[in-house]
This record gives structure tokens, C-alpha cells and sequence, in this order.
């Protein structure tokens, strides 16, 4: 059990190059071209797959982001920490438009998706939804069967081959670690599930659209801790094929799973870097406070 | 109260025989006791029965309680059902079976039964087969008179505009037909009534308590017994059969005897009507107030709107359903389809009928059904809308996959409320097409099958018909009770039947025990 932590605390540089899995998008400017503003840390990622540049996103006229700027890289995984309400759940939800569904919120700047602006208001969402796949909080298996959770996301996106869905399906729920304990109760009720399988199944059906990027929003903050090891055990055999960009409020979580942290506060980006490097030698006093458990 | 009356009804009840203090002897069924307020004086209630051999027509008598002399039970009263003028009560004397070919002799009891199971085999044989053909000729008759009018309609505009009327080949010739089935009819109606007079020579002498004699025609007598010489196991079947013919046959004796099967087939009818008509509005409306519409004033105002009208007195509904739906929507479907009647001043669509009833009750639901849909929709925790939409469902995706079937359940539960309301609801459907006595049902054999046109007949008008309209207090007061208590078990039958729907559906998305 002891395995995932050595595996996936600190990354080695030579783990990186899995980033050449995806074919890049048009533009590929280095970390070091972007105008970001001096004052907050940033890594060189080689091959960025989201670039976010100078966003600032509004409650009304709260302003809840405030200028962030930082690239994500490609099939990494990419945590975002800080205290309560410093606007890491708002700018993860800023990655594939789920702020959309909030009236009265307000974006600027930019965040190019393998080039693409995302923030455009003709882009179409459930394009990109499909691409930037995400897992919540709380579970929420739908009222349905296990088969048709995973399946939700190709049914909905017109695929009704039979064949096809049970590839798809056994496939999510393998790259899950899920299949072996529901291979023979596809077809009953999801929602007989135990929490930690709820989670997985959610992550199962964010895998099954098969996309770029998966976004979790403290995906084990309402699980057990074995339920937990469970978790990041996935996250880092994912890793590499998928980018993840994970929201925690467990830094041990952290630093055990990611690759690179990012730590935010106050709607403001303070730091970035490899995760071993933010841990040991961070660069900003607020960060140093922040994972020495000064305050937050 | 209601229960123990209504189910109390059909029991045969012992029939006293009571010897008062002048001499009188009388025949009835024990009712109830009273002590007069103002001469204390006990009294007590008699069900006499032998309404037309009273002189002020009556049934129901009081004695004071000090003239009894002698109370008896004979075990030889006989009670009969009749048609009309309510129960007898009698001794049997002797039967008279003049156009039947039976035994003279015997005992009159079994004469009797022997006599009248071959007057009603008299009955089915011939009189059913010519009211049988009556009807059939009626329905012809009908027809060839609507198309008459039809005829004699466009005749008469084209008359008007080309100041020509045309000589119509066709209308003589429906006419002709029209005579020869009419003298048909007549032919039948003469030849039914003739053999009815030869059956109801057939008669059963009775002896009352008095000791007149009475003559009653068998084919008066729809059912009889003998209370006082039941055993427990006849009593029981005797209640079974009543409460059979109470669920199956047509009322009798202006509603006060008889079964309710139209009724309770008129309420069934008109609720299942409603909820065509009101749960797809509900939802509709509940899922775009809930869902699409941006929250402004304008919504604002709609939803208390919609809550205000849950709170308008059903009457006003019924106003309303007169006006829009009776002469405004009826009257135009008149004027489109069935111009030559609406001419002649026999409306089909515009007057009340069934369809606009139930519109007017799926009207007055609506409310209901619209608040259960947006709070049901409401309720549905947010992660679930952002579970679907995150993986790249559109709105509407949403909506019909995830959010409508789990919203389901609380939606069952506005819905039976909804019904429960429509089917309890009398006051709109008396000026939307609800009738003491409905000659038809909205549902039969005849083309086009459903007749949404129809008047029908509601337990709950029934009720209020038979307690505050017929002229005989007393002897509808068993009917008003077993009545109520019918309406109330339809409504908890049909409530029933959803609830249990809804449970199945709840069971299906909330299990958690596999």
C-alpha cells in the first residue's frame, strides 16, 4: 500500500517527457515568451497544453480573480492549493466554462486551450466540455445503472452503438480500478455504490468522453482515507495520459500526486513550480507560511 | 359516520311487525328513535315502505313509542325491490300467472319464484331482442337526421346565395327512408308494448300488514326477500349482490336506488381526462418556470400568478371553463364542423360536456402540477446539473436524462394531490356539463367509441343531487351515504394506485441496497 506514495510523491524530472503523447497545438510559445507579470514565480513548461493569461473573473463586482496567469502542463498532474475561498474552485471552473451555469460572472484575459480561446463567448461549450472532462467534489452518480453512468457521456454525444458503449464502458471503468468490483452489477443501480466508488465511477464517466483534460475539484475531500489511496493511486496512473488539474485542501494530497503546484491566494497566483521545489524551497514568504501551516 | 352508514346500507335489515295501541298493524323496518324536545315524548321511526298505498305517499313513518302493543318478526314478510314507488312490504298471498303455462297448484311461495323466473326468461326472450332493435333503428334515425340537416343547411345557403333552391334527388330519398324506419320503430314500440301488457297480467298477490290485498305485476319486481327467514350466509350474499349491482347497474327511482355504475364511470372518466389535459401543461410550464426562464419580474409575477390561481374558489373556474371553453372554444368547433346543427339551435361542442369539463378541472389543477414540477426540479441538488453539463450535455440533455427522471417521483406526488382535488371538485362541473341522469355514457359501443361531447354523470354531483333535490329526504339518505363513501374510496383508490407508482419509481432511484 506503501507503493503510491514513493511513486508519486516527487516526480522526477526524466518522468516529464510524457508530455509527447499528444500531438501539440499550433502555437507553441514557450513559458519564458509569455508577457506574465514578474512578481509571481513561474516554471518553464516546455509544451503547455492551457495557457491562462491575465484572467480576471467578477461575482457581481467581486472580484474573485485577479489576474492569473499560468501554464498547465501537458499530461501532467497540476494541483492547486490555498486556503478557503482564495479562488482555486472558481479558476478551475474557469477551464471548461462551468462558471457559465453562475449568473452575473464576468471573465476577462484569456486561456488558450492548445491555442484555442476558450473564454470566446461563440465557442461552443459542450465541445468543450467534452474535451476538459471534470470530477466534483460530491459524487453524483446519476438515478441510473452503472453501465449507463459511464455510458452517459457518449449517449449523450450520439453514440448508440451497442458494441461500442460496452467497449467504452469496460475501458473507463478498467482505467478507473473500478471494473473488477462491478463487472457483474452493470445493470444495477449506481447508487448502491459505497462513496469511494461513487468517486471513481464519476472519474470512470469523465474518462469515458475520452478527454484532454480532467479537472478535480478536491476529489477526495468527502472520502475515507483508504478510499482516498484509492484515488490518488488513479490520478497517478492516469497521469501521463490525460492532463489533471486537481483543486486540494490536503497538501500531503499535493504533494504526494502532482507534478507541478500552484498556490493561490486571495483570487491572486502567488507561486508556481515543481512540486518538489514548492515544498522545500518555496520563493514567496506566503507560501512558506501557507504549507509550514502558519495560517490557512 | 360515513363508513359505518354506507357500509351498513345493503344489510337486510329484519322487518318488525308492530301491533299499535288503536288497533293498526304495520309492516317496516326499524330506523331510529327519538324524544321529541319540547312534549318529551319517545317516538320511533318506522321504514313502512308501500309508498303508493299511503295516502300522503309516504314511506317513513313515526309512532310515539307508548302506542306499541306487540312487536313480532314473521319469518314470512316478504320485501320487494320495485322500479318505482320504493320497497313493499307484505305477506304472499296467491300468484295469478294468466298468459304463462304453469302449475296452479302448489305452494304460493314456490309459485311465485317459478312464476317470476319465467316472467324475466318471458322478459329476455322477447321484450329485450325488440329494445334491442328500437335502439339500433334510434341510431339510424339519428343519423339520417343529422344528415337531413346537413343537407337542408347547405341547401338553404346555397338557396340564399344563388336564389335557387336545387332540387335534392338525395334529400327526398333520405327522407323516404327516414318515414319507413320511423314506422318501423313505431311498429316495434306498439309490438314491446303489447307484449308488456300480456306480462304484467302476471301478478303476485300480496297481503299488507293491514290486510289489504295488493296485486303487484311480476315484472315489477326487481329483486325480494325475506329478512326475517335469513341466515347469516344468505344475509352476506344478498349484500354482496346489492353492493354488485351498486358498481354495475344504472340508478333507479330518480337516483335514489339502484347502482352508480355511471358515476362512478362519469368520475373516473373526467379525472383520467383532467390529467391528459393538466399533467403535460404542469410540467411544461413548471420545467420553463424552473428551468429556462430568467429570473425577472416577469417570471416573478407569473409564478404568483400561478400561486394565486391555486388559491381562486373553484366556481370561478367553472365560470370561466362556461365561458372560454363552453361558448367560446365549443362554440367555434360548431361553427366549423357542425354548422347545420348549431343552425338548428342543438349545439354539440357548445354545450357542456365531458371534454370541457375536464378541461376546466385540469385548469383548476394546473397550479398544483406547476409547483410540484419546479420544487421537485428544484430540490434535485446542484451537482447533478453540473455532473451532466461537465460532461458535455446541452440543457435539454440535462434535463430529459437526469433531472426529469429523478424529479419524478416529487412530480407523482403534486399529481396525485392534483387528482385528488379534481375528483372531489363538483361545483365547476355543474355549469360544465354535469347531469343528474346521463342517457349515454362518453364511452360506448357506438362510432366514434368516445363521445367527448357527451354529459355525464360524477359521484360527487350525485351526492349533492340525491341529498338536496329529491323530494323524498328519507329514502335517499342511504344513498347519499353509500355514495360519499364511494367517492372517498375512488379517490383513495386512485391516489392509491399512484402512490404506489411513484414508490416503485422512488424505489428505482434511491435504492442503495442492491
Amino acid at each position: 500500500m506503501l507503493h503510491c506514495f514513493t511513486k508519486s510523491v516527487l516526480p522526477d524530472a526524466s518522468d516529464s517527457p510524457a508530455e509527447d503523447k499528444r500531438p501539440a497545438g499550433p502555437e507553441r510559445v514557450s513559458g519564458s515568451d509569455l508577457s506574465h507579470d514578474g512578481g509571481t514565480p513561474q516554471p518553464a513548461i516546455g509544451d503547455p497544453v492551457v495557457r491562462v493569461d491575465d484572467l480576471h473573473l467578477y461575482y457581481g463586482r467581486n472580484e474573485a480573480l485577479q489576474g492569473i496567469s499560468m501554464d498547465f502542463a501537458r499530461g501532467q498532474v497540476t494541483a492547486l492549493i490555498g486556503p478557503s475561498g482564495c479562488g482555486k474552485s472558481t479558476f478551475l471552473r474557469c477551464l471548461n466554462r462551468m462558471n457559465d451555469l453562475i449568473d452575473d460572472v464576468r471573465t476577462t484575459g484569456s486561456i488558450l486551450l492548445d491555442g484555442q480561446d476558450i473564454t470566446d463567448p461563440a465557442l461552443d461549450v459542450i465541445e468543450l466540455r467534452r474535451r476538459v472532462g471534470m470530477v466534483f467534489q460530491r459524487a453524483t452518480p446519476f438515478p441510473k445503472t452503472i453501465y449507463e453512468n459511464v455510458a452517459y457521456g457518449l449517449r449523450i454525444a450520439g453514440v448508440s452503438n451497442r458494441a461500442a458503449l460496452d467497449e467504452a464502458v469496460e475501458r473507463s471503468l478498467r482505467r478507473a480500478a473500478l471494473w473488477d468490483e462491478v463487472s457483474d452489477r452493470l445493470r444495477e443501480s449506481a447508487l448502491g455504490l459505497s462513496g469511494g466508488q461513487h468517486q471513481r465511477l464519476c472519474i470512470a464517466r469523465a474518462i469515458a468522453v475520452n478527454p484532454e483534460i480532467i479537472l478535480m475539484d478536491e476529489p477526495c475531500s468527502a472520502l475515507d482515507p483508504r478510499s482516498t489511496l484509492r484515488i490518488e493511486d488513479l490520478m497517478a496512473e492516469l497521469r501521463g495520459e490525460y492532463t489533471i488539474i486537481t483543486v486540494t485542501h490536503n497538501m500531503q494530497q499535493a504533494a504526494r500526486v502532482s507534478d507541478y503546484t500552484a498556490f493561490l491566494y486571495e483570487g491572486e497566483l502567488i507561486e508556481v513550480g515543481l512540486t518538489k521545489d514548492l515544498f522545500t524551497k518555496p520563493q514567496k514568504k506566503e507560501t512558506e507560511d501557507y504549507i509550514t501551516g502558519r495560517f490557512g | 359516520m360515513v363508513l359505518v352508514n354506507g357500509l351498513g346500507v345493503f344489510w337486510p335489515a329484519a322487518i318488525a311487525q308492530v301491533e299499535l295501541a288503536d288497533g293498526e298493524t304495520v309492516l317496516g323496518a326499524w330506523v331510529r328513535e327519538e324524544t321529541n324536545p319540547d312534549t318529551d315524548e319517545e317516538t320511533f321511526q318506522l321504514k313502512t315502505g308501500n309508498r303508493e298505498f299511503d295516502p300522503q305517499r309516504m314511506d317513513f313513518h313515526w309512532y310515539p313509542k307508548d302506542s306499541i302493543r306487540q312487536v313480532s318478526y314473521p319469518s314470512d314478510v316478504y320485501v320487494l325491490e320495485r322500479p318505482e314507488n320504493g320497497d313493499f312490504f307484505g305477506f304472499l298471498d296467491d300468484v295469478q300467472t294468466p298468459s304463462l303455462e304453469l302449475p296452479g297448484e302448489g305452494e304460493p311461495s314456490e309459485r311465485f319464484q317459478a312464476a317470476l323466473a319465467e316472467v324475466r326468461r318471458e322478459q329476455a326472450n322477447t321484450i329485450e331482442p325488440i329494445a334491442r332493435q328500437l335502439s339500433l333503428l334510434n341510431g339510424q334515425l339519428q343519423k339520417i337526421g343529422n344528415k337531413i340537416l346537413k343537407l337542408e343547411y347547405r341547401n338553404k345557403r346555397a338557396g340564399a346565395e344563388a336564389d335557387a333552391s336545387l332540387p335534392d334527388d338525395d334529400l327526398a330519398q333520405l327522407r323516404a327512408e327516414e318515414g319507413e324506419i320511423k314506422a318501423q320503430s313505431d311498429q316495434l314500440v306498439a309490438e314491446k308494448l303489447a307484449q308488456e301488457t300480456a306480462l304484467r297480467s302476471n301478478v303476485a298477490l300480496f297481503r299488507t300488514a293491514s290486510g289489504e290485498v295488493q296485486e303487484i305485476p311480476l315484472t315489477n319486481i326487481v329483486r325480494w326477500y325475506q329478512p326475517n327467514a335469513m341466515g347469516p350466509a344468505a344475509k352476506i350474499k344478498h349484500y354482496a349482490a346489492k353492493i354488485w349491482e351498486l358498481l354495475a347497474d344504472e340508478p333507479r327511482e330518480s337516483n335514489t336506488e339502484g347502482g352508480l355504475f355511471p358515476a362512478i364511470f362519469g368520475t373516473v372518466m373526467l379525472v383520467f381526462l383532467m390529467s391528459i389535459a393538466c399533467f403535460p401543461l404542469g410540467v411544461l410550464a413548471g420545467v420553463y418556470l424552473g428551468e429556462y426562464a430568467r429570473e425577472g419580474v416577469l417570471v416573478r409575477m407569473v409564478r404568483i400568478a400561478v400561486n394565486n390561481l391555486a388559491g381562486i374558489p373553484s366556481i370561478v373556474y367553472g365560470i370561466f371553463g362556461l365561458g372560454f371553453f363552453v361558448y367560446g372554444l365549443g362554440g367555434l368547433v360548431d361553427q366549423w364542423f357542425f354548422p347545420e346543427r348549431a343552425a338548428a339551435g342543438v349545439p354539440t361542442y357548445g354545450t357542456g360536456g365531458i371534454l370541457w369539463a375536464s378541461m376546466t378541472l385540469g385548469l383548476l389543477t394546473v397550479p398544483v402540477a406547476i409547483v410540484a414540477t419546479e420544487e421537485a426540479l428544484r430540490t434535485i441538488p446542484r451537482g447533478f446539473r453540473e455532473g451532466s453539463y461537465a460532461l458535455g450535455a446541452t440543457k435539454f440533455q440535462t434535463l430529459w436524462r437526469v433531472l426529469l427522471p429523478m424529479a419524478t417521483p416529487g412530480m407523482m406526488t403534486g399529481f396525485i394531490l392534483a387528482m385528488a382535488r379534481a375528483a372531489g371538485e363538483v361545483a365547476p362541473l355543474m355549469i360544465t356539463g354535469v347531469v343528474k341522469l346521463a342517457p349515454n355514457l362518453p364511452l360506448d359501443g357506438q362510432f366514434p367509441f368516445f363521445h367527448p361531447d357527451r354529459k355525464f354523470m360524477h359521484l360527487g354531483f350525485h351526492i349533492f343531487d340525491i341529498a338536496y333535490q329529491s323530494p323524498n329526504v328519507e329514502a335517499s339518505k342511504p344513498m347519499v351515504y353509500v355514495t360519499t363513501l364511494l367517492l372517498v374510496l375512488i379517490v383513495l383508490v386512485m391516489s392509491g394506485a399512484a402512490i404506489y407508482l411513484r414508490n416503485q419509481m422512488a424505489k428505482r432511484f434511491r435504492s442503495r441496497t442492491i
